[in-house]
């Protein structure tokens, strides 16, 4: 069944579109993660236009994160302190993002920076991951002695100290700022949630326990790719919602299978996989970028 | 003769003339005149500078000894949720008050989408990646472009009768914007023709129209499924030995309806308002599947 999508103006397969939520939706609920990251360049393949593809991401990725903060909200693994520190610098970053996006798009360099974010990050991520969750596999066949609850960092003290409760935290509310305006700029530009870098900035960089940190990343993103969709609906008209509502049915009803299927398989192996997937997307997007392209002329017009 | 053309005409596309018929006047320019006075340059450029204006189609209707009259199958098609492309019938007929010349007729038909501005860009490999590095803005080109033909193009339309109709591919382009930042533009407008045809929105469809003794034509011209809004024209001429004697020009008007309309009306003219529907719309399915789910669980 095909549909016109209004704002995209292009026709493509409903099927396709929703299939591609629910592929999405089915990792966000195995893994823990928005999925942003592979709707986007996924949406790319699909021959979305890469401005639409990024605002219509974001707003699927409100869709994923609303219903996974209010289930966190229920087991009180949320840290909205944190939280909140997180997200003031996250509309930061967003406000800044969408400007930078803007300026890329009339240099002609927006697909070019959009898959060059993607190749770094999902290459670091991805490596730190499988590295991460190998090591945990071998440490759970010889047990070892507990570990410190976490480590204090020289970040850690600098001024404007504040406690967080819910994490069981007091340190400076500066790197948590940093944090929330780099993931912002992130959602900006790669039209993604930034759970994948916050959650490890989280763990390493800030020190927060495990038990909160999924839900107060996922707090904070639903708020920073809300404000990130209307930015460019408001600035640039790209957010698709014919587009979103399609992904959002796929996604929601993917999430929950993946969820339902996530308690059936090891946390370890469940990391080993997504590390895994998360190194494919990024060995796709390279070789677009080095190997010579089929044609050496592309167009844009308005929007694209 | 006319009899026999209308009776003809009435036999084999019942109804449909009478919708449209007679029309074929053409907003008459003062200095083109039909056939005659047309100096052509020499050579002929494959792709020749854009900056010179379009011709219109343009023919002294009360002078032609053969004249074409056409219809089309719909002058406006909707765009609705679940457009899918949309077929055009173009039809019409020769009307003459005198018998047929010698040598043979041939009809060529043309559908343009309205114009857009737009950028060729050619990558170039920079620090190992292939980065947009040249540009050349297009001033004018449309979107989409079909021309149907009764024989090869190159035999039926001579180069300086192209050039003023501007009816042949390389000709779709109307103008740079602002001076060109490269020294030859020649491969950026080539690789624009062909990447659009590869994409099915140039199109050269030669013998695609039927022109049946010398009087009835007729051909179907698809538009693809991503269209864009605006007035298409759709042109039809007659031709002779290379030269065009008649011209017609008729409006399809595209538009998006119904619910495809609200939303682009919406996200344009009150965007805020778009946004946080959006929004409204993404936090209301997250927050109904986990509660529907929820409730699915206990059962």
């Amino acid at each position: 069944m095909q549909i016109y999508l209004p704002i995209a103006e292009v026709s493509v397969n409903a099927f396709t579109l929703m299939g591609l939520g629910g592929l999405v939706g089915v990792m966000s609920g195995l893994f823990g993660v928005g999925g942003g990251f592979l709707i986007t360049p996924l949406l790319f393949f699909i021959g979305i236009p890469p401005a639409i593809a990024v605002a219509t991401g974001a707003n699927q990725v409100v869709a994923s994160s609303v219903s996974g903060v209010l289930a966190h909200m229920k087991r009180k693994t949320v840290d909205f302190r944190m939280g909140g520190v997180l997200l003031a610098g996250g509309m930061v970053g967003s406000g800044l993002g969408v400007l930078v996006f803007n300026i890329l798009q009339q240099l002609g360099q927006v697909e070019l920076v959009v898959q060059l974010c993607y190749v770094v990050f999902l290459g670091l991520i991805g490596a730190m991951m499988l590295q991460e969750s190998l090591r945990a596999l071998l440490r759970a066949r010889n047990p070892t002695g507990r570990r410190r609850l976490h480590q204090h960092m020289w970040v850690h003290r600098w001024p404007l100290k504040v406690k967080f409760r819910a994490s069981g935290l007091y340190i400076s509310v500066i790197p948590p700022l940093i944090v929330g305006v780099a993931v912002g700029i992130l959602a900006a530009i790669m039209g993604v949630g930034g759970g994948f870098i916050m959650v490890p900035a989280m763990i390493y960089l800030l020190g927060m326990p495990t038990k909160v940190v999924v839900g107060t990343s996922l707090f904070q993103i639903t708020f920073v790719t809300a404000f990130t969709t209307l930015m460019h609906a408001v600035s640039y008209n790209t957010v698709d919602v014919m587009l979103a509502v399609l992904l959002i049915v796929g996604g929601v009803i993917g999430a929950q299978i993946g969820t339902t299927l996530g308690a059936r398989l090891r946390a370890e192996q469940l990391r080993i996989l997504l590390a895994l997937l998360v190194l494919a997307v990024c060995i796709k997007l390279a070789l677009d970028l080095f190997l010579t392209p089929d044609d050496l002329f592309v167009i844009t017009t308005r929007g694209q | 003769m006319r009899a026999v053309v209308l009776a003809l005409m009435l036999a084999l596309m019942p109804g449909a003339l009478l919708a449209q018929g007679a029309g074929s006047t053409m907003p008459a320019d003062p200095d083109a005149g039909l056939i005659p006075q047309v100096e052509a340059p020499q050579v002929w450029p494959l792709f020749p500078d854009p900056v010179t204006p379009r011709g219109d189609p343009v023919a002294d209707t009360d002078q032609a000894p053969e004249q074409v009259v056409a219809g089309l199958s719909n002058s406006a098609v909707a765009i609705t949720t679940s457009f899918d492309g949309s077929d055009i019938l173009i039809y019409g007929a020769v009307r003459r008050e005198t018998p047929i010349p010698d040598g043979p007729l041939d009809v060529i038909v043309t559908i343009e989408a309205p114009s857009q501005p737009l950028t060729i860009w050619q990558k170039a490999r920079r620090f190992g990646i292939w980065v947009n590095t040249e540009r050349v803005d297009v001033g004018a080109a449309p979107s989409f472009y079909a021309v149907a033909t009764t024989r090869p193009l190159a035999d039926i339309l001579a180069p300086d009768w192209d050039n003023r109709y501007r009816i042949s591919l390389p000709l779709v382009l109307r103008a740079f914007a602002g001076a060109p930042e490269v020294e030859d533009t020649l491969p950026y407008t080539q690789a624009l023709i062909r990447l659009r045809q590869q994409n099915g929105h140039y199109r050269l469809e030669e013998g695609a129209v039927t022109l049946v003794e010398d009087t009835l034509f007729r051909t179907d011209i698809r538009l693809p499924a991503n269209l864009i809004e605006g007035d298409y024209r759709a042109r039809i001429f007659l031709l002779r030995e290379g030269a065009v004697i008649d011209a017609y020009g008729a409006a399809i008007e595209v538009r998006k309806v119904g619910l495809e309309r609200w939303l682009y009306r919406l996200a344009f003219d009150q965007p805020l308002l778009y946004g946080l529907m959006s929004l409204a719309v993404a936090v209301i399915a997250g927050w109904g599947a986990s509660a529907a789910f929820r409730k699915l669980r206990r059962a």
